[in-house]
């Protein structure tokens, strides 16, 4: 038998807080659909790597730029029809840059919704700045700078010499001194897509709970994507300032 | 020293709210920030006013109650310190001081600074336990420990739950409390059985609490009272995808 012995305040039944209303259990958690940034983007990041290192031919003249693109379009080949393992890898990253962006918008969402009022003050910054901030309008800046860049160089609509011309034609003429303006916006976008990297680099590692050794890793991105940066940036400069042509 | 204070009042969780501005003389230094407070609060019932309601309980750094946006910054300038052992020397006579509630959907506020952070009580109810035979206390020694899983889960532990880590993240994500006490529980062998049943449990109520994704930022670490670091949402990253690849 249990008595009970009152007490008051102290014995009075618990009020208990109201959990609120479970929303569906199938929405996909925040984690995951970090995860599929975080994947989406290494798929991103060793393309940028190739694409980079192809770019990187033009300083071996003509005949080789043109060479590895038309290689590009011939490897396997007859195992694989024309174009093959290229039209694989084109639908590859149209489905990372798809997944990746559509994480990005989701969870931008969700981060709108938890803070429906804004604080008064000016929110300060207490960590690692630029890069990290600038990470969702980079994102969309990167989006319409991918959508010229493949008017200009892949299908030749907003170049010059027009997609007959041969690789290494549209882009010497892409980035010809009387279009500074143009290669001076290649710079800037390059810049955001480093921006881009250096925070996601190591915050994709971060996301899959990869990451260890905090200095050494944001060291590394911070190097990786500088690597990238340059590396891009070396091409358009090299030919508007003359060095290639 | 003479302040003024831009405080928030909101007179309950129906209420629009508004910045009120109050000016507060003979402010000592070597008064706490919410003793300063609290001399405001004396005049403003000398005057017939409302005085501003916030939560405190200890007023040593440990309970996690004191919750304020300091001018744009959780638990204001003071690195490692909760708001209660932030002192009025680091303000200079003639300053303006913004105070306001931490601002997120999951933390309603009730009234003025007084935000209802039970969303992290469901948080912990979801898994930030151990399941135990409860009897007398076991002999210290009876499990081992290796000292550096110990120190770090200690570390992990000292989370006092304030939601400072809420407040700053631009997203409003709650991932530096829950990984915190995924982390705590995660690295003794006490923790292991329910690891990964433990971070998705946790995981997924952080998410239908409504608070936002972890992007990284930093921000949650850099105003955390307690110093509570970021390699925590790392393993409650890896907890909660191996878990999820395991079941599905």
């Amino acid at each position: 038998m249990t008595a009970t012995i009152d007490r008051g305040k102290a014995t009075e039944p618990v009020t208990q807080i109201p959990t609120r209303p479970r929303r569906s259990r199938r929405r996909v958690s925040s984690n995951s659909l970090k995860a599929v940034m975080a994947v989406s983007g290494a798929v991103l990041v060793f393309f940028l790597v190739a694409h980079m290192a192809g770019n990187l031919k033009i300083f071996a003249g003509a005949e080789s730029f043109n060479g590895y693109a038309a290689w590009l379009r011939e490897v396997g080949y007859p195992l694989l029809p024309h174009r093959g393992l290229l039209t694989i890898l084109e639908a590859g990253l149209v489905v990372a840059v798809v997944a990746h962006m559509y994480s990005a918008i989701v969870l931008a969402r969700r981060a709108a919704h938890a803070r429906p009022v804004k604080y008064a003050a000016k929110v300060k910054s207490r960590a690692n700045g630029y890069a990290t901030r600038t990470m969702r309008w980079g994102g969309v800046i990167i989006f319409f700078f991918v959508i010229y860049h493949l008017l200009d160089m892949t299908f030749g609509v907003a170049n010059p010499e027009g997609h007959a011309a041969t690789p290494f034609a549209r882009m010497v003429a892409g980035f010809e001194p009387a279009r500074w303006y143009i290669t001076v916006f290649y710079v800037i976008s390059v810049v955001m897509v480093g921006l881009h990297l250096r925070h996601g680099l190591w915050s994709a590692l971060q996301t899959l709970g990869l990451a260890r050794r905090y200095p050494v890793l944001k060291a590394s991105a911070a190097g990786l994507s500088a690597l990238l940066t340059i590396g891009f940036l070396v091409v358009p400069l090299a030919i508007t300032f003359g060095v290639v042509r | 020293m003479n302040l003024t204070l831009k405080v928030w009042r909101q007179s309950g969780p129906d209420d629009d709210g508004r910045l009120v501005r109050y000016e507060i003389e003979d402010v000592s230094p070597d008064m706490s920030f919410l003793e300063m407070l609290d001399v405001l609060n004396e005049r403003l019932i000398l005057a017939g006013d409302d005085p501003v309601a916030f939560d405190h309980d200890c007023r040593e750094g440990i309970c996690g109650m004191c919750s304020m946006m300091i001018d744009g910054v959780a638990h204001g300038p003071q690195k490692n310190t909760t708001t209660c052992q932030l002192h009025m020397r680091h303000y200079n006579d003639g300053d303006t001081i913004v105070i306001e509630p931490w601002r997120a959907r999951p933390f309603p506020v009730v009234k003025d600074l007084v935000v209802d952070r039970s969303a992290f009580d469901r948080i912990i109810q979801a898994g930030g336990f151990i399941s135990v035979p409860a009897g007398s206390a076991p002999d210290a020694h009876a499990t081992p420990v290796p000292k550096l899983d110990a120190d770090s889960a200690f570390d992990a532990a000292t989370c006092i739950g304030c939601g400072a880590c809420v407040a700053a993240c631009p997203n409003g994500s709650a991932s530096l409390f829950t990984a915190a006490k995924i982390t705590h529980l995660g690295l003794l062998p006490q923790g292991q059985p329910e690891r990964g049943s433990r971070a998705r449990a946790m995981v997924e109520q952080m998410d239908e609490e409504g608070f936002g994704g972890c992007t990284n930022t930093g921000e949650c670490t850099a105003v955390c009272p307690k110093g509570i670091p970021l390699d925590t949402i790392a393993r409650m990253n890896a907890d909660y995808l191996r878990a999820s690849r395991k079941s599905g």
